[in-house]
């Protein structure tokens, strides 16, 4: 077992995890789009962002590929990690606004505009689908190929490929597949209905009634709630 | 379908032998030999070597050096990098193109020329630079670079020429030995 400092409190951790285990061990709430448990950690799409580091001296690392050491100081919430969420997440909005897992994670973290033109790709090279098919499924039919802004994912020579077994694992994982919420302005690029509209469903049910989980928009509701208390006791 | 060529089998065997699993030197040396990498012969490295197809094909489309597409017997690389472009390559690459009535990436038909272009070449200070079978040219200006490619089709023309010659004259040289041999 090592010490490490998360967000200012001495923590005992055992060697050899990530930081972002780590954090979700105690309780730290780290946002990912290319992790899953039981893949190996890829640190693509850099949502997992953490400051570590004496601040003056601090850089940014994934904290799924940032294995944990003796007397490391992790921040999770700082100012500078939350911008670059943020903006992380404003470029996903722009090139798949179609995900609701993007659109979620939107408005989970507050951002609330998007200044680039939307580009609607259906890929954003999370590479779930390949450690997917190659980990889990020892299929090895698809991966990535061709460099810079023409990489992609499929199969080789683009022909079908008779290694797949049509499991349908890649499309399972994938977060750019899920299609969105058909709320208000289904059509823009950035939903935020979660964040603006009162849900018609947290009159009526209790969480436990509703198919939609974890749903956004209960989460926020329930944080802004123990907000209200917690800003009454004090 | 396209035309794919017969599976040089030695080749790979020698070549998974000496590189072991170092997948861009076998391909280094399957490209020497083919001039490109032929699916048929992937699909025969993925076989023998039990690397995945994809990625060797992933590998194979990663670097530019490596091509699934046949090139031409003379290939011409054009540099498009900074300093390249700055003192004109585009102008360079244009007159290329319109010389050999191909786009970039395309060949001949003819199976002669090929062009394509590359982010650097390692000697901004000669720019703009072209590579012709491996021969560097440098200083360009678009009449330079349509003379170079003008030359390197005549010597190919005149090769081709002499070759036939040589086939003729051998042709012809067959019967007169005969003649000495009956007498």
């Amino acid at each position: 077992m090592i010490e490490i400092r998360l967000n200012g409190q001495r923590v005992k951790v055992e060697e050899g995890v990530s930081v972002l285990d780590a954090s979700r061990f105690y309780g730290v709430h780290i946002p990912t789009l290319c992790f899953l448990e039981g893949l190996s950690p890829y640190g693509g799409c850099r949502l997992c962002l953490v400051e570590i580091g004496k601040p003056g001296q601090s850089k940014l690392v994934t904290s799924c590929t940032y294995k944990v050491e003796e007397g490391l100081v992790v921040r999770t919430q700082s100012e500078r990690v939350i911008k670059r969420r943020q903006m992380l997440l404003e470029l996903y909005l722009a090139t798949c606004p179609s995900s609701k897992i993007i659109q979620d994670l939107a408005s989970k973290h507050h951002v609330t505009q998007v200044r680039f033109q939307p580009r609607h790709e259906d890929c954003i090279l999370c590479g779930l689908c390949v450690r997917m098919c190659k980990e889990q499924m020892q299929g090895k039919a698809i991966n990535f190929a061709h460099r810079g802004t023409e990489r992609a994912v499929c199969t080789p020579f683009d022909k079908k490929s008779e290694e797949c077994r049509l499991c349908g694992g890649c499309m399972y994982v994938c977060p750019a597949c899920q299609a969105r919420c058909q709320g208000p302005g289904a059509e823009e690029a950035i939903c935020n209905a979660c964040l603006n509209l009162p849900q018609p469903c947290l009159e009526h049910f209790d969480n436990a009634m509703c198919y939609m989980d974890p749903c956004v928009a209960c989460e926020l509701e329930s944080k802004r709630e123990h907000d209200v208390k917690g800003g009454k006791k004090a | 379908m396209d035309f794919q060529p017969q599976v040089n089998e030695e080749l790979l065997d020698q070549a998974i032998a000496l590189h072991g699993l170092s997948l861009v030197s076998i391909l280094h040396q399957v490209q020497d030999h083919y001039g490109y990498l032929p699916e048929v012969v992937l699909r025969a490295l993925c076989r023998k070597s039990g690397i995945p197809l994809t990625e060797i094909y992933g590998v194979a489309t990663f670097y530019s050096y490596f091509s699934l597409k046949p090139r031409g017997r003379h290939q011409i690389t054009v540099c498009s990098g900074t300093s390249c472009h700055v003192r004109g390559s585009g102008r360079v690459i244009k007159e290329v193109c319109n010389l050999l009535q191909i786009q970039i990436g395309q060949v001949t038909p003819d199976g002669e020329f090929s062009i394509e272009t590359v982010n650097c070449l390692g000697c901004c200070a000669f720019a703009p630079v072209m590579v012709v079978n491996g021969q560097y040219h440098v200083h360009l200006s678009p009449a330079k670079a349509r003379e170079i490619i003008i030359s390197i089709r005549e010597d190919a023309a005149r090769e081709s020429d002499l070759q036939t010659q040589e086939a003729e004259q051998e042709r012809e040289a067959v019967p007169l030995q005969k003649d000495v041999s009956l007498r």
